[in-house]
Protein backbone atom coordinates (compact mmCIF):
# COMPACT_ATOMS: atom_id res chain seq x y z
CA UNK A 1 0.00 0.00 0.00
CA UNK A 2 0.99 3.08 -0.43
CA UNK A 3 2.26 5.12 2.51
CA UNK A 4 0.97 8.44 2.36
CA UNK A 5 2.66 11.14 4.38
CA UNK A 6 -0.47 12.59 5.23
CA UNK A 7 -2.15 9.25 6.71
CA UNK A 8 0.74 8.02 8.43
CA UNK A 9 1.00 11.55 10.26
CA UNK A 10 -2.38 11.18 11.23
CA UNK A 11 -2.01 7.86 12.50
CA UNK A 12 1.05 8.51 14.25
CA UNK A 13 0.19 12.04 15.62
CA UNK A 14 -3.47 11.47 16.55
CA UNK A 15 -2.40 8.29 18.13
CA UNK A 16 0.18 9.80 20.41
CA UNK A 17 -2.37 12.71 21.25
CA UNK A 18 -5.15 10.25 22.04
CA UNK A 19 -2.93 8.70 24.15
CA UNK A 20 -2.03 10.82 26.38
CA UNK A 21 -5.48 12.49 26.66
CA UNK A 22 -6.72 8.89 27.64
CA UNK A 23 -3.83 9.24 30.72
CA UNK A 24 -5.02 13.11 31.66
CA UNK A 25 -8.37 12.42 31.56
CA UNK A 26 -7.25 8.94 33.90
CA UNK A 27 -6.23 11.75 36.16
CA UNK A 28 -2.66 10.17 36.55
CA UNK A 29 -1.63 13.77 35.84
CA UNK A 30 -3.06 16.43 38.08
CA UNK A 31 -1.34 20.03 36.72
CA UNK A 32 -2.87 23.22 37.13
CA UNK A 33 -3.23 26.72 36.45
CA UNK A 34 -0.07 27.49 33.31
CA UNK A 35 0.88 23.78 33.44
CA UNK A 36 -2.32 22.22 32.38
CA UNK A 37 -2.87 24.54 29.99
CA UNK A 38 0.50 23.71 28.35
CA UNK A 39 -0.05 19.95 29.49
CA UNK A 40 -3.57 19.76 27.58
CA UNK A 41 -2.13 22.06 24.77
CA UNK A 42 0.05 19.57 24.33
CA UNK A 43 -2.83 16.44 24.10
CA UNK A 44 -5.02 18.20 21.87
CA UNK A 45 -2.24 19.78 19.41
CA UNK A 46 -1.17 16.03 18.57
CA UNK A 47 -4.59 14.91 18.13
CA UNK A 48 -6.09 17.64 16.27
CA UNK A 49 -2.99 18.26 13.98
CA UNK A 50 -3.17 14.48 13.11
CA UNK A 51 -7.02 14.82 12.57
CA UNK A 52 -6.57 17.75 10.31
CA UNK A 53 -3.57 15.81 8.82
CA UNK A 54 -6.15 13.01 7.75
CA UNK A 55 -8.34 15.57 5.60
CA UNK A 56 -5.08 16.30 3.11
CA UNK A 57 -6.01 12.89 1.28
CA UNK A 58 -9.50 13.67 0.32
CA UNK A 59 -10.16 13.97 -3.03
CA UNK A 60 -13.49 16.69 -1.63
CA UNK A 61 -12.58 17.64 2.12
CA UNK A 62 -15.45 20.18 1.73
CA UNK A 63 -17.96 17.20 2.51
CA UNK A 64 -16.26 15.83 5.49
CA UNK A 65 -19.26 16.77 7.67
CA UNK A 66 -20.88 13.53 5.75
CA UNK A 67 -18.25 10.96 7.15
CA UNK A 68 -20.11 11.47 10.28
CA UNK A 69 -23.31 10.33 9.15
CA UNK A 70 -22.67 6.04 8.88
CA UNK A 71 -21.26 4.46 12.61
CA UNK A 72 -23.68 1.75 11.95
CA UNK A 73 -21.52 0.51 9.51
CA UNK A 74 -18.18 2.22 8.81
CA UNK A 75 -15.30 2.03 11.01
CA UNK A 76 -14.04 5.63 9.43
CA UNK A 77 -17.42 7.36 10.61
CA UNK A 78 -16.89 5.60 14.30
CA UNK A 79 -13.57 7.38 14.50
CA UNK A 80 -14.74 10.48 13.22
CA UNK A 81 -17.80 10.02 16.35
CA UNK A 82 -15.39 8.72 18.73
CA UNK A 83 -12.69 11.26 18.15
CA UNK A 84 -15.03 14.15 18.66
CA UNK A 85 -16.47 12.99 21.23
CA UNK A 86 -13.10 12.54 22.71
CA UNK A 87 -12.25 15.90 22.54
CA UNK A 88 -15.68 17.54 23.51
CA UNK A 89 -15.83 15.76 26.77
CA UNK A 90 -12.27 16.33 27.69
CA UNK A 91 -12.44 19.75 27.11
CA UNK A 92 -14.43 20.64 30.31
CA UNK A 93 -11.67 18.52 31.98
CA UNK A 94 -9.12 20.66 30.28
CA UNK A 95 -10.69 23.89 31.48
CA UNK A 96 -11.05 22.81 34.95
CA UNK A 97 -7.99 22.57 35.40
CA UNK A 98 -6.59 25.54 33.38
CA UNK A 99 -8.70 27.58 35.64
CA UNK A 100 -7.66 25.74 39.29
CA UNK A 101 -10.82 24.05 39.40
CA UNK A 102 -11.07 20.37 40.32
CA UNK A 103 -12.24 18.44 36.91
CA UNK A 104 -15.46 15.60 37.94
CA UNK A 105 -13.14 12.28 38.00
CA UNK A 106 -16.19 10.55 36.17
CA UNK A 107 -15.76 13.01 33.24
CA UNK A 108 -12.27 12.74 32.89
CA UNK A 109 -12.70 8.69 32.94
CA UNK A 110 -15.43 8.61 30.06
CA UNK A 111 -13.03 10.74 28.18
CA UNK A 112 -10.39 7.84 28.72
CA UNK A 113 -12.03 5.95 27.89
CA UNK A 114 -13.28 7.76 24.49
CA UNK A 115 -9.61 8.58 23.42
CA UNK A 116 -8.70 4.40 23.60
CA UNK A 117 -11.81 3.78 21.42
CA UNK A 118 -10.85 6.64 19.08
CA UNK A 119 -7.41 4.59 18.70
CA UNK A 120 -8.98 1.34 18.55
CA UNK A 121 -11.67 2.71 15.70
CA UNK A 122 -8.42 4.62 13.81
CA UNK A 123 -6.69 1.08 13.80
CA UNK A 124 -10.23 -1.24 12.82
CA UNK A 125 -10.22 1.18 9.75
CA UNK A 126 -7.07 -0.56 8.57
CA UNK A 127 -7.75 -4.50 10.30
CA UNK A 128 -11.25 -4.46 8.73
CA UNK A 129 -9.69 -5.12 5.55
CA UNK A 130 -9.60 -8.41 3.95
CA UNK A 131 -8.42 -7.58 0.94
CA UNK A 132 -4.92 -6.31 3.31
CA UNK A 133 -4.06 -9.52 4.85
CA UNK A 134 -0.98 -8.25 7.03
CA UNK A 135 -3.46 -5.65 8.71
CA UNK A 136 -5.98 -8.41 8.67
CA UNK A 137 -5.22 -9.08 12.12
CA UNK A 138 -6.12 -8.87 15.92
CA UNK A 139 -2.25 -7.70 16.25
CA UNK A 140 -2.97 -4.23 14.20
CA UNK A 141 -5.12 -2.78 16.56
CA UNK A 142 -3.17 -3.91 19.70
CA UNK A 143 -0.45 -2.20 17.80
CA UNK A 144 -2.22 0.52 17.64
CA UNK A 145 -3.05 0.92 21.49
CA UNK A 146 0.27 -0.27 22.09
CA UNK A 147 1.66 3.49 20.18
CA UNK A 148 -1.08 5.30 21.80
CA UNK A 149 -0.36 4.07 25.26
CA UNK A 150 3.17 4.08 25.19
CA UNK A 151 3.76 7.64 23.67
CA UNK A 152 0.95 8.45 25.85
CA UNK A 153 2.26 7.24 29.26
CA UNK A 154 5.79 8.99 27.87
CA UNK A 155 4.26 12.37 27.99
CA UNK A 156 2.54 11.74 30.88
CA UNK A 157 5.78 11.27 32.72
CA UNK A 158 4.64 7.53 33.80
CA UNK A 159 8.22 6.30 33.58
CA UNK A 160 8.17 2.81 35.29
CA UNK A 161 4.41 2.52 33.29
CA UNK A 162 6.05 3.20 30.00
CA UNK A 163 9.15 1.37 30.46
CA UNK A 164 6.81 -1.90 30.48
CA UNK A 165 4.65 -0.72 27.78
CA UNK A 166 8.03 0.27 25.85
CA UNK A 167 8.53 -3.75 26.61
CA UNK A 168 5.06 -5.04 24.95
CA UNK A 169 5.43 -2.63 22.00
CA UNK A 170 8.83 -4.24 21.07
CA UNK A 171 7.64 -7.47 21.73
CA UNK A 172 4.12 -6.94 19.52
CA UNK A 173 5.95 -5.11 16.34
CA UNK A 174 8.55 -7.85 16.57
CA UNK A 175 5.72 -10.37 16.51
CA UNK A 176 3.59 -8.50 14.03
CA UNK A 177 6.83 -8.01 11.34
CA UNK A 178 7.49 -12.18 11.71
CA UNK A 179 3.89 -13.16 11.66
CA UNK A 180 3.08 -10.59 9.15
CA UNK A 181 5.07 -11.66 6.72
CA UNK A 182 3.13 -14.98 5.69
CA UNK A 183 -0.25 -13.95 6.29
CA UNK A 184 -0.23 -13.27 2.66
CA UNK A 185 0.12 -16.78 2.01
CA UNK A 186 -1.99 -18.01 4.73
CA UNK A 187 -4.94 -16.05 3.13
CA UNK A 188 -4.87 -18.40 0.02
CA UNK A 189 -5.75 -15.75 -2.45
CA UNK A 190 -3.52 -16.03 -5.71
CA UNK A 191 -3.44 -15.26 -9.15
CA UNK A 192 -5.12 -18.62 -10.10
CA UNK A 193 -8.30 -18.19 -7.11
CA UNK A 194 -7.91 -14.17 -8.39
CA UNK A 195 -8.72 -15.25 -12.27
CA UNK A 196 -10.33 -18.25 -11.86
CA UNK A 197 -7.97 -19.96 -14.28
CA UNK A 198 -6.19 -22.67 -12.04
CA UNK A 199 -8.21 -25.42 -12.71
CA UNK A 200 -6.36 -25.34 -15.95
CA UNK A 201 -2.85 -24.49 -14.79
CA UNK A 202 -0.36 -21.74 -13.51
CA UNK A 203 -1.20 -18.04 -14.32
CA UNK A 204 1.09 -15.47 -15.02
CA UNK A 205 0.44 -12.10 -16.69
CA UNK A 206 0.94 -12.35 -20.40
CA UNK A 207 0.05 -8.17 -20.56
CA UNK A 208 -1.20 -5.61 -18.30
CA UNK A 209 -4.31 -3.65 -19.47
CA UNK A 210 -2.70 -0.78 -20.09
CA UNK A 211 1.26 0.16 -20.81
CA UNK A 212 1.07 3.20 -17.94
CA UNK A 213 0.25 2.68 -14.89
CA UNK A 214 -3.19 3.83 -12.82
CA UNK A 215 -5.01 4.82 -9.38
CA UNK A 216 -4.80 1.32 -8.22
CA UNK A 217 -1.84 0.72 -8.89
CA UNK A 218 -0.16 3.97 -7.63
CA UNK A 219 -2.35 3.36 -4.31
CA UNK A 220 -1.98 -0.50 -3.85
CA UNK A 221 1.12 -1.74 -5.04
CA UNK A 222 4.28 -0.37 -3.36
CA UNK A 223 7.35 -1.84 -3.73
CA UNK A 224 9.91 1.12 -3.87
CA UNK A 225 10.68 0.88 -0.21
CA UNK A 226 10.68 -2.34 0.59
CA UNK A 227 14.65 -3.25 0.25
CA UNK A 228 15.84 -1.40 3.46
CA UNK A 229 12.64 -3.11 5.02
CA UNK A 230 15.07 -5.12 7.72
CA UNK A 231 17.00 -1.95 8.57
CA UNK A 232 13.80 0.05 8.87
CA UNK A 233 12.28 -2.79 11.30
CA UNK A 234 15.41 -2.31 13.21
CA UNK A 235 15.11 1.42 13.58
CA UNK A 236 11.56 1.31 14.96
CA UNK A 237 11.73 -1.03 17.13
CA UNK A 238 15.11 0.40 18.79
CA UNK A 239 13.47 4.07 18.28
CA UNK A 240 9.84 3.51 19.28
CA UNK A 241 10.68 1.12 22.37
CA UNK A 242 13.95 0.17 23.62
CA UNK A 243 15.64 3.38 23.14
CA UNK A 244 13.31 5.40 25.17
CA UNK A 245 12.94 2.90 27.53
CA UNK A 246 16.79 3.01 28.35
CA UNK A 247 16.34 7.06 29.07
CA UNK A 248 13.65 6.52 31.07
CA UNK A 249 15.77 3.80 33.22
CA UNK A 250 18.45 6.15 32.95
CA UNK A 251 17.34 9.63 33.52
CA UNK A 252 15.65 10.88 36.70
CA UNK A 253 11.90 10.95 35.97
CA UNK A 254 11.07 14.67 34.93
CA UNK A 255 10.48 16.51 31.98
CA UNK A 256 13.75 16.38 30.38
CA UNK A 257 13.44 12.45 30.25
CA UNK A 258 9.96 12.74 29.33
CA UNK A 259 10.82 14.94 26.23
CA UNK A 260 13.42 13.10 25.51
CA UNK A 261 11.71 9.66 25.66
CA UNK A 262 8.95 11.24 23.06
CA UNK A 263 11.55 12.41 20.70
CA UNK A 264 13.41 9.22 20.33
CA UNK A 265 10.25 7.50 20.28
CA UNK A 266 8.41 9.48 17.70
CA UNK A 267 11.16 8.71 14.74
CA UNK A 268 10.25 5.34 15.75
CA UNK A 269 6.80 5.37 15.40
CA UNK A 270 7.17 6.77 11.91
CA UNK A 271 9.54 4.30 10.72
CA UNK A 272 7.08 1.56 12.07
CA UNK A 273 3.93 3.15 10.47
CA UNK A 274 5.65 3.35 7.08
CA UNK A 275 6.54 0.10 6.97
CA UNK A 276 2.83 -1.07 8.43
CA UNK A 277 1.92 0.92 5.06
CA UNK A 278 4.92 0.05 2.45
CA UNK A 279 4.79 -3.86 3.52
CA UNK A 280 1.21 -4.06 3.40
CA UNK A 281 -0.11 -6.29 -0.36
CA UNK A 282 -3.36 -5.70 -1.64
CA UNK A 283 -4.98 -9.10 -3.25
CA UNK A 284 -5.38 -6.44 -6.35
CA UNK A 285 -1.27 -6.81 -7.17
CA UNK A 286 -2.42 -10.54 -8.38
CA UNK A 287 -4.46 -8.89 -11.28
CA UNK A 288 -1.02 -7.05 -12.13
CA UNK A 289 1.14 -10.07 -11.77
CA UNK A 290 2.85 -8.05 -8.66
CA UNK A 291 2.01 -7.55 -5.11
CA UNK B 1 -27.29 3.92 3.88
CA UNK B 2 -23.98 1.66 3.69
CA UNK B 3 -25.91 -0.90 5.32
CA UNK B 4 -26.03 -3.75 2.59
CA UNK B 5 -29.47 -4.98 2.15
CA UNK B 6 -30.69 -8.25 3.64
CA UNK B 7 -30.85 -10.26 -0.03
CA UNK B 8 -32.30 -8.63 -3.52
CA UNK B 9 -34.81 -10.75 -5.48
CA UNK B 10 -33.12 -9.54 -9.48
CA UNK B 11 -29.41 -9.82 -9.36
CA UNK B 12 -28.95 -7.75 -12.53
CA UNK B 13 -25.08 -8.03 -13.61
CA UNK B 14 -22.68 -9.64 -16.46
CA UNK B 15 -21.38 -12.91 -17.58
CA UNK B 16 -18.15 -12.95 -19.20
CA UNK B 17 -17.39 -15.61 -21.48
CA UNK B 18 -13.32 -16.35 -21.60
CA UNK B 19 -13.64 -18.47 -23.72
CA UNK B 20 -14.69 -16.36 -26.67
CA UNK B 21 -13.26 -13.07 -25.87
CA UNK B 22 -10.67 -11.71 -28.02
CA UNK B 23 -8.72 -8.75 -26.21
CA UNK B 24 -9.81 -6.23 -28.77
CA UNK B 25 -10.63 -3.91 -25.51
CA UNK B 26 -13.52 -2.48 -27.42
CA UNK B 27 -15.93 -2.93 -24.07
CA UNK B 28 -12.99 -0.62 -22.36
CA UNK B 29 -13.37 2.19 -24.87
CA UNK B 30 -17.23 2.08 -25.52
CA UNK B 31 -17.05 2.37 -21.21
CA UNK B 32 -15.15 5.00 -21.52
CA UNK B 33 -16.95 7.00 -24.31
CA UNK B 34 -20.43 6.52 -22.42
CA UNK B 35 -19.82 6.92 -19.02
CA UNK B 36 -17.39 9.81 -19.90
CA UNK B 37 -19.83 11.49 -21.66
CA UNK B 38 -23.25 10.95 -19.74
CA UNK B 39 -24.21 11.46 -16.03
CA UNK B 40 -22.01 12.44 -13.27
CA UNK B 41 -18.07 13.44 -13.07
CA UNK B 42 -15.95 12.48 -16.25
CA UNK B 43 -13.56 9.33 -16.26
CA UNK B 44 -10.65 12.19 -16.63
CA UNK B 45 -7.00 11.26 -18.32
CA UNK B 46 -3.98 13.20 -15.97
CA UNK B 47 -0.77 13.91 -18.64
CA UNK B 48 -2.84 12.46 -21.81
CA UNK B 49 -0.14 13.76 -24.46
CA UNK B 50 2.70 13.56 -21.85
CA UNK B 51 5.26 11.65 -20.81
CA UNK B 52 3.55 9.39 -17.81
CA UNK B 53 -0.31 9.07 -19.05
CA UNK B 54 -2.79 7.78 -16.57
CA UNK B 55 -6.76 7.66 -16.58
CA UNK B 56 -9.69 6.55 -14.91
CA UNK B 57 -11.09 3.98 -16.65
CA UNK B 58 -14.30 1.60 -15.17
CA UNK B 59 -13.15 -1.70 -17.15
CA UNK B 60 -9.96 -2.88 -18.33
CA UNK B 61 -8.91 -6.02 -20.06
CA UNK B 62 -5.86 -8.28 -18.69
CA UNK B 63 -4.10 -10.74 -20.46
CA UNK B 64 -3.06 -14.05 -19.11
CA UNK B 65 -0.91 -16.78 -20.22
CA UNK B 66 -2.30 -19.73 -18.51
CA UNK B 67 0.22 -22.98 -18.73
CA UNK B 68 -1.11 -26.79 -18.27
CA UNK B 69 1.07 -29.43 -16.02
CA UNK B 70 1.41 -30.90 -20.06
CA UNK B 71 0.90 -29.22 -23.28
CA UNK B 72 1.43 -25.57 -24.74
CA UNK B 73 0.31 -22.43 -22.86
CA UNK B 74 -3.17 -20.53 -23.52
CA UNK B 75 -3.49 -16.68 -23.86
CA UNK B 76 -6.73 -15.71 -21.92
CA UNK B 77 -7.88 -12.25 -22.24
CA UNK B 78 -9.84 -11.40 -19.12
CA UNK B 79 -12.23 -8.24 -18.83
CA UNK B 80 -12.51 -7.24 -15.30
CA UNK B 81 -14.93 -4.14 -14.14
CA UNK B 82 -17.38 -4.25 -10.94
CA UNK B 83 -18.57 -7.50 -9.91
CA UNK B 84 -21.47 -6.20 -8.07
CA UNK B 85 -20.73 -7.96 -5.48
CA UNK B 86 -23.70 -9.65 -3.13
CA UNK B 87 -21.73 -8.85 0.28
CA UNK B 88 -19.70 -6.11 -1.43
CA UNK B 89 -17.17 -4.85 1.44
CA UNK B 90 -16.49 -1.65 -0.52
CA UNK B 91 -20.59 -0.81 0.73
CA UNK B 92 -20.12 -0.69 4.15
CA UNK B 93 -16.43 0.89 5.07
CA UNK B 94 -17.57 3.79 2.82
CA UNK B 95 -18.04 6.95 5.80
CA UNK B 96 -20.29 9.18 4.02
CA UNK B 97 -23.24 6.96 2.63
CA UNK B 98 -22.33 7.85 -0.60
CA UNK B 99 -21.22 4.09 -1.61
CA UNK B 100 -24.46 2.00 -1.41
CA UNK B 101 -26.47 -1.58 -3.11
CA UNK B 102 -29.81 -0.85 -4.44
CA UNK B 103 -32.51 -2.87 -3.07
CA UNK B 104 -34.18 -3.08 -6.23
CA UNK B 105 -31.48 -4.55 -8.60
CA UNK B 106 -28.68 -5.19 -6.48
CA UNK B 107 -26.76 -2.44 -8.41
CA UNK B 108 -23.71 -1.02 -6.49
CA UNK B 109 -23.40 2.79 -6.83
CA UNK B 110 -21.55 5.80 -5.47
CA UNK B 111 -23.01 9.39 -5.00
CA UNK B 112 -21.02 11.13 -6.37
CA UNK B 113 -22.29 14.57 -4.56
CA UNK B 114 -21.59 12.72 -1.12
CA UNK B 115 -18.46 11.03 -1.84
CA UNK B 116 -15.59 12.77 -0.25
CA UNK B 117 -12.83 10.87 -1.99
CA UNK B 118 -11.41 9.03 0.95
CA UNK B 119 -10.43 6.21 -1.30
CA UNK B 120 -11.22 3.68 1.64
CA UNK B 121 -13.93 1.67 -0.60
CA UNK B 122 -10.87 1.10 -3.49
CA UNK B 123 -8.69 -0.64 -0.63
CA UNK B 124 -11.57 -2.90 0.53
CA UNK B 125 -12.37 -4.08 -3.00
CA UNK B 126 -10.38 -7.09 -3.82
CA UNK B 127 -11.04 -6.94 -7.54
CA UNK B 128 -9.78 -3.06 -8.56
CA UNK B 129 -12.78 -1.87 -9.76
CA UNK B 130 -12.68 1.06 -7.76
CA UNK B 131 -10.77 3.95 -9.21
CA UNK B 132 -11.13 7.56 -7.27
CA UNK B 133 -10.83 10.41 -10.30
CA UNK B 134 -7.97 12.73 -10.28
CA UNK B 135 -9.72 15.30 -11.58
CA UNK B 136 -12.96 15.00 -9.76
CA UNK B 137 -11.63 13.85 -6.54
CA UNK B 138 -14.61 11.30 -6.12
CA UNK B 139 -14.70 7.34 -6.84
CA UNK B 140 -15.93 5.95 -10.02
CA UNK B 141 -17.12 2.45 -10.89
CA UNK B 142 -19.41 0.65 -13.08
CA UNK B 143 -23.15 1.44 -13.18
CA UNK B 144 -24.04 -1.57 -15.58
CA UNK B 145 -24.94 1.43 -17.38
CA UNK B 146 -27.98 2.23 -15.58
CA UNK B 147 -28.46 5.20 -17.33
CA UNK B 148 -29.41 2.94 -20.46
CA UNK B 149 -30.71 -0.19 -19.35
CA UNK B 150 -33.82 1.61 -17.91
CA UNK B 151 -34.06 4.27 -20.71
CA UNK B 152 -36.41 4.12 -22.30
CA UNK B 153 -35.44 7.27 -24.82
CA UNK B 154 -33.27 4.23 -26.28
CA UNK B 155 -34.31 2.05 -28.71
CA UNK B 156 -34.24 -1.07 -26.90
CA UNK B 157 -31.98 -3.16 -28.34
CA UNK B 158 -29.59 -0.15 -26.80
CA UNK B 159 -30.74 -1.39 -22.94
CA UNK B 160 -27.69 -2.63 -21.77
CA UNK B 161 -24.72 -2.02 -20.86
CA UNK B 162 -22.53 -0.24 -23.06
CA UNK B 163 -19.78 -3.00 -22.99
CA UNK B 164 -22.03 -5.55 -23.88
CA UNK B 165 -23.72 -4.00 -26.57
CA UNK B 166 -20.17 -3.49 -28.15
CA UNK B 167 -18.44 -6.83 -28.43
CA UNK B 168 -17.97 -7.61 -31.53
CA UNK B 169 -17.50 -11.71 -30.34
CA UNK B 170 -20.34 -11.99 -28.01
CA UNK B 171 -18.05 -12.30 -25.07
CA UNK B 172 -20.20 -10.48 -22.73
CA UNK B 173 -23.71 -10.98 -21.00
CA UNK B 174 -26.17 -8.96 -19.42
CA UNK B 175 -29.24 -10.33 -17.09
CA UNK B 176 -30.80 -10.97 -14.01
CA UNK B 177 -28.71 -13.64 -12.33
CA UNK B 178 -30.95 -14.12 -9.46
CA UNK B 179 -33.59 -15.39 -11.65
CA UNK B 180 -32.31 -19.22 -12.11
CA UNK B 181 -34.40 -19.05 -15.38
CA UNK B 182 -32.69 -16.21 -17.29
CA UNK B 183 -30.68 -16.66 -20.13
CA UNK B 184 -27.70 -15.11 -18.09
CA UNK B 185 -27.96 -18.05 -15.02
CA UNK B 186 -28.67 -20.64 -17.86
CA UNK B 187 -25.41 -20.15 -19.29
CA UNK B 188 -23.63 -20.04 -15.70
CA UNK B 189 -25.29 -23.22 -14.83
CA UNK B 190 -24.04 -25.10 -17.97
CA UNK B 191 -20.91 -23.69 -18.61
CA UNK B 192 -19.50 -23.59 -14.82
CA UNK B 193 -19.54 -19.60 -14.18
CA UNK B 194 -16.63 -19.19 -11.56
CA UNK B 195 -16.64 -16.11 -8.95
CA UNK B 196 -13.35 -14.72 -8.88
CA UNK B 197 -11.41 -15.04 -5.42
CA UNK B 198 -14.42 -16.85 -3.69
CA UNK B 199 -12.27 -17.08 -0.38
CA UNK B 200 -13.11 -13.58 0.27
CA UNK B 201 -16.69 -13.74 0.43
CA UNK B 202 -17.39 -11.64 -1.35
CA UNK B 203 -20.36 -13.07 -3.08
CA UNK B 204 -19.81 -11.63 -6.53
CA UNK B 205 -22.88 -11.44 -9.04
CA UNK B 206 -20.87 -10.91 -12.11
CA UNK B 207 -20.01 -14.45 -13.53
CA UNK B 208 -17.02 -15.61 -15.33
CA UNK B 209 -17.55 -18.59 -18.07
CA UNK B 210 -14.11 -21.09 -18.06
CA UNK B 211 -12.39 -21.45 -21.28
CA UNK B 212 -13.60 -24.33 -22.57
CA UNK B 213 -10.86 -27.49 -22.82
CA UNK B 214 -9.05 -26.91 -25.83
CA UNK B 215 -8.39 -29.98 -28.63
CA UNK B 216 -5.06 -31.44 -28.16
CA UNK B 217 -3.30 -33.56 -31.05
CA UNK B 218 -2.14 -36.48 -30.30
CA UNK B 219 0.98 -36.09 -31.19
CA UNK B 220 3.40 -32.84 -32.18
CA UNK B 221 2.05 -32.46 -35.31
CA UNK B 222 5.14 -33.01 -37.46
CA UNK B 223 6.56 -36.13 -36.56
CA UNK B 224 4.65 -37.96 -38.75
CA UNK B 225 6.12 -36.49 -41.97
CA UNK B 226 9.51 -37.21 -40.42
CA UNK B 227 8.90 -41.04 -40.14
CA UNK B 228 7.93 -41.12 -43.83
CA UNK B 229 9.21 -43.36 -45.58
CA UNK B 230 10.50 -42.89 -48.93
CA UNK B 231 10.07 -45.57 -51.29
CA UNK B 232 10.82 -45.85 -55.43
CA UNK B 233 14.20 -43.45 -57.18
CA UNK B 234 13.34 -41.14 -53.79
CA UNK B 235 13.91 -44.47 -51.56
CA UNK B 236 17.05 -45.85 -53.55
CA UNK B 237 18.69 -41.93 -53.71
CA UNK B 238 17.41 -41.75 -49.57
CA UNK B 239 19.24 -45.40 -49.04
CA UNK B 240 22.12 -44.17 -51.05
CA UNK B 241 22.89 -41.09 -49.19
CA UNK B 242 22.57 -42.05 -46.17
CA UNK B 243 25.75 -44.66 -46.94
CA UNK B 244 27.96 -41.18 -47.25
Amino acid sequence: MHPAPSVIVFTVLSGLGFGFLAFLGAGVLAPVGVDAFLVFAVAYGFAVVGLVASTFHLGNPQRAWRAFTQWRTSWLSREGWASVATLLVMAPVALMAIFGATPAAIIGLVGAVLALLTVFCTSMIYAQLKTVPRWNHWMTPALFMAFALTGGAMLAGQARLAVVLCLILALLLIANFAQGDGRFAARGSTMETATGLGRIGKVRLFEPPHTGTNYLMREMIHQVGRKHVQKLRVIAVLFAAVLPALVLLVLPTGVPASVLAVALHLPGAFAARWLFFAEAEHVVGLYYGAR
Amino acid sequence: MTELPVSTKKKLGLVIDLDICVGCHACVTSCKGWNTENYGAPLSDMDAYGADPSGTFLNRVHSFEVQPATGPAQTIHFPKSCLHCEDAPCVTVCPTGASYKRQEDGIVLVNESACIGCGLCAWACPYGARELDQAAGVMKKCTLCIDRIYNENLPEVDRVPACVRTCPAGARHFGDLGDPDSAVSQLVADRGGMDLMPELGTKPVNKYLPPRPKDRAPAAPLTPIADVQATGIAGWLDRMLEKF
